[in-house]
């Protein structure tokens, strides 16, 4: 039984191997997305065109402009010169936001009373509206404490911010982990999911079933070179991260090695789950992408878990890539503790556990 | 008298750089009025010169002319007047046979009283009528290429280009389609009907014969056929084993090709050879031979210089299988119901050790069904298989490893080597250490693989894929081997050379069940059962099914006649009650 189950094996290493479109695929194509995706999303706003409208000449204003100007992060600064313009300019795109300040600022501030900026922002953009506001609040808020300074009055609650796990909130530190999740899935899917498909197109299958392999056997037989080629995947993108992109690794590797296999072999369920449904290659990608779309937005790797309404994380509890998100981001950012790991490595478990018993399950009976 | 409908001049077509020529250098013509087969085996350059003449590809050199037009830089006016039919023609299997009609007279734009008149007299022609609100996917195979004919010729063209329209027809179907392109021609519509089984040669009026893209005759077929008259003999009444004497026979140097059909052997001689002496063949002392009407395939088997000689290497292996069991298989009442529709209904039969077993039957009448679940690909709903004694459901693991088993397109694994072909499958049959070893090399000498353990399975020619396909499935001594339409669509050499293993491997108590619904390969078989609308309807030898056709009032009916007759037999039988 070894014998025959560790022949398959060899000869899905080695097919896997010598076809150069699934070498290309499955091998390369993950750390090459790897990269290029981490540039890509990278969050940090540059080259930010700032649009000033000021109705006061005064000191106190051309101090507040001057720190804008100063700052690493508005490229450029149109001055406009009527209030319409604001709305003409945001519309074109010609800036991203606008700083507008009033007629009386300087005076206001001169006689020590409160003074309004206004920021207009692009919605359009909600994600780079909310951190230049951030980015001009931090500027306002250093203004204001000089002004107090200057004018004698002590300021009464200051903030002091501290980012753990990503000090320089550097956006490939949080984006790595996310991305290594969702490619490993990838990889994992597609070389489970095709497998019987592309045997069942070839006729090779039939081959296999009049062979005195076991349906079980077949299932092992397939399941674990899948999962070897998404480890060897998976390393090389962990290789990557670290050399390439310079994002640190800080929790235990082993760890992460031993949820990687708990989480791919619920990956290769459901991947051959899929495939024994199918009965072509194409209907096990159409099959796998009805999957893996709402699998891969609801895991909170775009949008966190916890702002979806209760039933839908309820729901999530089903996704393991929900599970090894978490995971991945605790191993790259902190060193977590075994019972994170423990607590998302059972569900998927858990997956892994069903899947597979349905996948020999339906095998058996699309056999007969 | 106007020039041919055709015109083709020293027409060449490569698809790669480099690559071996799919057509070299043909020249011929096609004339209006008559058909012309386009006659060779898979690979041959069929549907490349097909497709170059409706201009879907473009020649690499060389010129076509389709009455008088080029079918590239005009192919407005030549699509106007050629219609098309591909290999498996562009049916909507969702639609209707009404709505996919409808929706191929819209693409033709035959509008108002001319779709009207169309409709009514393709269905006529056809005998879809009844049928126009059926699925097209749940047409029989016969039905579907008549569905596509019409399609084809919702307006009415001057040149009709069928591409193997008889794949997957049974016989009675492939003589309606025969029939209806006779009524074509009539009309003057010029019909070029491509083929891979020789017999269809016969039926045209004139032939083009391909072989490696190189076209090997043109003409009448009569003309090729007589190029081997008084060459073509039987030996009747066989005592001895009709294979070993076919295996004697084509070692003589006089003897060109032979073929077993049914009890008796059929050889084509040399030009100007005397017809062979029957004792040093030991045929058996009430054997004789005589003298019969040459065939188109003996006459191509000659042009090409003859079928394989040599003798299977398998005739010297040593058997170390223990022979106990005699019954090697045994249906007992197999039925198996798909739903509410059975597919093969309370089928029973026994194959003795080393018997050639046949299932035929035209498509989707049940064979598939019955020969899946003697394999174990399908489990019976009632009724059991067994194998050397093994039922398949109770002991399917080890039952299956008592089987061989080789599909119709040689599933072998295209991107592994030949090397990594043979141990993949010595490993799934469980062969170790020494023994695996041994198989291996044993295949590797046998077949011939020593030079080429490296290539990869998918660009092995097809002669030594077919060979490959054959090393894999017997590597583990198997009992039984299954073959799934095993030489169907290949060259009349190669399938020689298959049959000649076959052959060798019976003689030494290899069983060997056979699913076939090309009736050549059905001569090989010592006995076959018939198997139609998911009934036994005849079993027993080749000649024992032929002389119930006889009994019929036939004169010498071939095996296809045999079936056909036993077919509308049965079919009156069930129309009586």
């Amino acid at each position: 039984m070894f014998q025959r189950i560790w022949s398959l094996i060899i000869k899905e290493l080695l097919a896997s191997a010598r076809d150069p479109q699934t070498r290309w695929v499955v091998l390369f194509s993950p750390p090459f997305l790897l990269v290029i995706y981490a540039f890509a999303i990278t969050q940090e706003i540059s080259s930010v065109t700032l649009g000033v409208y000021t109705q006061d000449r005064g000191v106190e204003a051309r101090e507040l402009i001057s720190r804008f100007e100063g700052s690493p992060t508005f490229e450029e600064i149109l001055y406009l010169r009527r209030d319409a313009d604001i709305a003409a300019a945001i519309d074109s795109r010609s800036v991203d936001l606008v700083l507008r300040i009033g007629p009386d600022f300087s005076r206001q501030l001169e006689r020590g009373e409160p003074a309004n900026v206004q920021l207009i922002l692009d919605g359009r953009a909600s994600n780079a509206a909310q951190i230049l506001a951030g980015y001009s609040g931090r500027i306002v808020q250093d203004f204001n404490e000089d002004q107090a300074t200057a004018l004698g009055v002590p300021t009464l609650t200051k903030v002091v911010t501290r980012v753990w796990y990503n000090p320089n909130l550097d956006p490939l530190w949080s984006a790595v982990p996310a991305l290594f999740a969702v490619l490993t899935a990838i990889v994992g899917f597609m070389v489970s999911a095709l497998s019987i498909a592309r045997e069942r197109e070839l006729g090779t299958f039939e081959q296999l079933l009049v062979s005195p392999l076991r349906p079980t056997e077949i299932l092992i037989g397939k399941a674990v070179p899948a999962l070897m080629i998404a480890l060897a995947s998976a390393t090389a993108m962990l290789i990557l991260g670290w050399l390439v992109l310079d994002v640190p690794l800080r929790g235990s590797l082993l760890l992460l090695y031993a949820s990687m296999i708990i989480y791919l072999a619920a990956i290769i369920g459901i991947g051959l789950f899929i495939s024994s449904l199918a009965a072509t290659q194409q209907q096990a990608i159409i099959g796998l992408f009805i999957y893996m779309m709402p699998a891969v937005l609801l895991s909170g790797y775009a949008t966190p878990v916890a702002n979806m309404p209760d039933w839908l994380q309820a729901l999530n509890e089903s996704n393991p890539i929900m599970h090894f998100i978490v995971i991945s981001k605790a191993v790259y950012m902190k060193d977590a503790p075994a019972e994170l790991f423990f607590h998302h490595t059972w569900p998927m478990a858990v997956i892994a556990v069903v899947t597979l018993t349905a996948g020999a399950w339906l095998f058996r009976r699309r056999v007969s | 008298m106007p020039g041919p409908l055709i015109q083709i001049d020293q027409l060449s077509k490569r698809f790669d750089k480099g690559a071996l020529a799919a057509l070299d250098s043909v020249t011929a013509h096609v004339n209006a009025g008559e058909v012309t087969g386009l006659v060779g085996p898979d690979g041959a350059g069929k549907t490349t010169l097909l497709r170059l003449i409706a201009g879907l590809l473009v020649p690499s050199t060389g010129k076509i002319t389709v009455n008088g037009l080029d079918p590239v830089t005009d192919s407005g006016a030549v699509h106007r007047i050629v219609s098309y039919m591909p290999q498996r023609f562009g049916l909507y299997e969702d639609l209707s046979v009404q709505e996919n009609l409808t929706l191929y007279a819209d693409l033709r734009s035959v509008l108002g009283s001319d779709r009207e008149e169309a409709f009514e007299r393709l269905l006529g022609f056809t005998g879809l009528a009844p049928f126009t609100n059926r699925l097209a996917g749940a047409l029989s195979g016969g039905m579907k290429q008549k569905l596509g004919l019409a399609c084809a010729l919702i307006k009415k063209p001057d040149l009709l280009l069928l591409d193997e329209p008889s794949v997957g027809v049974d016989p009675i179907s492939r003589r309606e389609l025969w029939r209806m392109v006779y009524e074509l021609v009539d009309q003057g519509i010029g019909v070029v009907w491509s083929t891979a089984y020789l017999d269809e040669a016969e039926q045209c009026a004139r032939v083009l014969l391909l072989n490696e893209g190189a076209l090997l005759y043109a003409g009448s077929p009569q003309d090729l056929t007589d190029r081997v008259a008084g060459r073509t003999y039987q030996i009747r009444h066989i005592d001895t084993d009709r294979r070993e004497v076919l295996s004697e026979a084509t070692k003589l140097a006089t003897v060109i090709d032979g073929v077993i059909q049914g009890s008796r052997v059929r050889l084509v001689m040399a030009e100007g050879a005397d017809p062979p002496n029957l004792a040093p063949l030991n045929a058996g002392l009430a054997a004789e031979i005589s003298q019969i009407p040459p065939r188109f395939e003996d006459a191509f088997m000659d042009l090409i210089g003859g079928g394989f000689r040599a003798t299977s290497p398998f005739a010297n292996r040593e058997d170390s299988a223990e022979h106990t069991m005699n019954q090697v298989v045994e249906a007992r009442a197999l039925t198996r119901r798909f739903g509410d529709f059975t597919a093969a209904d309370n089928i029973s039969f026994e194959v003795g050790r080393g018997e050639i077993f046949g299932l035929i039957g035209p498509n989707g009448a049940g064979k598939s069904t019955t020969f899946k679940m003697l394999c174990g690909l399908l489990q019976p709903s009632e009724g059991s298989a067994r194998v050397v004694g093994l039922d398949l459901q109770n002991a399917p693991s080890k039952a299956r490893g008592r089987i061989g088993y080789m599909a119709q397109k040689f599933s072998l694994y295209g991107d592994l080597s030949v090397q990594q072909n043979l141990d993949f499958f010595a490993g799934v049959y469980g062969l170790t250490g020494k023994s695996r070893k041994d198989a291996i090399s044993q295949m590797i000498e046998t077949f011939g693989f020593a030079d080429r353990l490296d290539v990869n399975a998918m660009g092995l020619p097809l002669g030594y894929k077919q060979r490959l396909a054959l090393a894999c499935a017997v590597m583990h001594e198997p009992d039984v081997l299954f073959l799934d339409e095993p030489t169907s669509g290949v060259d009349p050499r190669t399938r020689r050379e298959f049959w000649t293993h076959i052959n060798a491997m019976v003689a030494n108590g290899v069983t060997i069940m056979v699913t076939t619904h090309f009736l050549d390969e059905a001569e090989y078989c010592d006995r076959m059962a018939l198997i139609y609308r998911s009934k036994m309807i005849a079993s027993g030898s080749p000649d024992e099914l032929k002389d119930r056709a006889r009994a019929s009032g036939m004169m010498d009916p071939t095996l296809e006649d045999a079936f056909i007759a036993l077919v509308e037999q049965s079919d009156r039988e069930r129309e009586a009650g």
